[in-house]
């Protein structure tokens, strides 16, 4: 019988999709995936933390509760002593481990070509560089550096997945980002917080952000994770924990919940 | 006009069809089992509620009332399992009047089936249905598109496999009360701890003939919340507002009835709200 709704497509009705032509089958590899996790990074007049959580995830299943996030960049040895430079990556751990080795040899080559170490400026600006290098097959990471500056402040990097970077003074990334980022901005830059009774209204004089010092960053990092590991299911196992001061790089690991 | 309402369909189709996504319902990441012994029958559950990878709830309540001898653990999506589960509870309990005799397992899980198998898994509720009647123990799984299973342990949801490793590694036939209450709380554990979908704590549900039933609440707490190192609050006069308005008594009593009760009288208030601790 002939239609009079000419009326092709399989649905009910409608005109927004043609049907596929059913022979044509296309093939394909998705060559990323996402690992989970979530980084964090304060500085300070002194000092520079970077964190994350040691959960390697796929879908919903744990790869493993210890794979470290953090690393030492341009250290001497295997151990990554002597080094002065950290990097966090989170995302595709393929990649990041890609990006952090390729990283820490630039980093070592520099040291042997010109006999001193490699500022942190410099490092973040040749980070930007590798990143963009792959502009059209990206590294699926979110990068954060971290170091001492020339004059010995606390100095912090975060990276989008093609190299677009900034100099910060906190910043949270990975699946858990959303949910600790404001906390930061609450607790670390003052936002939403006013002197009380400094005025009325318009005038009320919001609260200046003051440098903080290591004992508290360290305190609102932990704090920032085991809120994060709450209610986010891809954080837990393991918080790790990396401290660069002029006395060198602190290492150490807490344990997060592990459900 | 009884059952669901279809109006927004065509509508919903249209837009699906634009690109818009479908909302997000609160799921399905879940680990619930169930095990028979020898004079009854036990169902567990994790109490995680998910929303993609955010946990909604943190102790929510997977184990529902059908009868006072059968009861239901459910995964999926909540808002199904919570309103089939009290949709089959209803009808149950009106059969069980009508016939003038206790209510039986199997016609429960029959009459789970034939709404979930006419609704071709559009409603998302996966179930372990367990309980004692006339007849004796019974313990089945209904999936969503309405199959049935009849097993001595059974396992549901995303942490199906972990709990189900548990039950087939250490399960034995002639299992007593607390025998079975720990092999279904051990697979709860090993749910919570080894599938992202499942967390916090463990539920229990123990039936048993000639008993009254049992449900032990967070049976199990093995993820306290660990104390925080800083303290949050923040001086009085931190949040800025831009007006204030104080309402006296009297201007409120144009709007509202105002009873002033005496400090030693008994006040009577409902149940205080379940706030996560």
């Amino acid at each position: 019988m002939t239609s009079l709704m000419g009326n092709h497509s399989g649905t009910i009705g409608y005109s927004f999709s043609e049907p596929t032509s059913a022979n044509v089958k296309q093939h394909s590899f998705y060559p990323y995936t996402d690992n989970g996790g979530s980084t964090l990074g304060i500085t300070g007049a002194d000092f520079a933390i970077l964190a994350g959580d040691t959960r390697s995830t796929s879908g919903y299943n744990i790869n493993s509760r210890m794979v470290p996030k953090v690393f030492k960049i341009g250290g001497d040895d295997e151990t990554g002593e002597g080094a002065n430079i950290i990097l966090s990556v989170v995302g595709f751990a393929a990649d990041g481990n890609a990006l952090k080795e390729k990283l820490d040899t630039m980093v070592r080559m520099y040291k042997y070509q010109h006999g001193k170490s490699m500022s942190v400026g410099a490092c973040a600006q040749r980070l930007s560089t590798i990143l963009y290098e792959k502009r059209f097959f990206p590294y699926y990471v979110h990068a954060i550096l971290a170091g001492l500056d020339e004059e010995g402040v606390g100095a912090l990097y975060s990276y989008d997945p093609v190299g677009s970077y900034e100099r910060e003074q906190c910043r949270a990334a990975g699946a858990a980002s959303s949910l600790i980022m404001p906390f930061l901005d609450n607790q670390v830059n003052s936002k939403n917080q006013y002197i009380p009774g400094s005025g009325e209204g318009h005038a009320l004089v919001p609260k200046k952000a003051e440098p903080l010092d290591k004992e508290t960053a360290t305190k609102l990092v932990k704090d920032a994770f085991t809120s994060a590991v709450e209610r986010h299911i891809e954080v837990g196992d393991g918080l790790q924990l990396v401290i660069v001061t002029r006395e060198g790089i602190e290492e150490v690991f807490h344990a997060l919940k592990q459900d | 006009m009884p059952g669901f309402d279809f109006t927004n369909y065509n509508r919903n189709a249209a837009l699906h069809a634009k690109g818009v996504p479908l909302p997000k319902a609160t799921s399905t990441g879940t680990t619930i089992v169930g095990c028979i012994y020898d004079k009854g029958v036990v169902i567990a559950a994790d109490t995680r509620a998910t929303s993609g990878p955010i946990v909604a709830d943190k102790n929510c309540e997977k184990l529902h009332y059908i009868a006072p001898k059968i009861w239901c653990a459910g995964a999926g999506t909540a808002a199904d399992t919570e309103f089939t589960t009290a949709l089959i509870s209803s009808n149950v309990e009106l059969h069980s009047l009508s016939t003038g005799r206790d209510p039986r397992v199997i016609t429960c899980m029959t009459m789970l089936k034939q709404h979930l198998f006419r609704y071709q898994g559009h409603i998302g509720a996966y179930l372990v249905v367990a309980g004692v009647d006339p007849t004796g123990t019974g313990l089945y799984t209904v999936h969503a598109h309405g199959s049935t299973d009849k097993l001595p342990y059974v396992t549901m949801g995303s942490g199906s496999l972990a709990a189900m490793s548990v039950f087939e590694s250490t399960w034995q036939p002639d299992l007593d009360r607390q025998g079975a209450i720990d092999i279904c709380a051990e697979a709860i554990k090993a749910g919570i701890f080894n599938d992202l979908g499942s967390g916090s704590n463990v539920d229990v549900c123990v039936i048993e003939k000639d008993q009254p039933t049992q449900l032990l609440r967070n049976y199990m707490k093995p993820n306290d919340r660990p104390q925080k190192e800083r303290n949050y609050r923040f001086p009085r006069g931190t949040t800025a507002y831009l007006d204030q308005r104080v309402i006296s008594k009297e201007d409120m009593k144009k709007y509202v009835t105002i009873e002033t009760l005496s400090g030693d009288d008994k006040i009577t208030t409902g149940d205080s709200m379940e706030v996560d601790t």
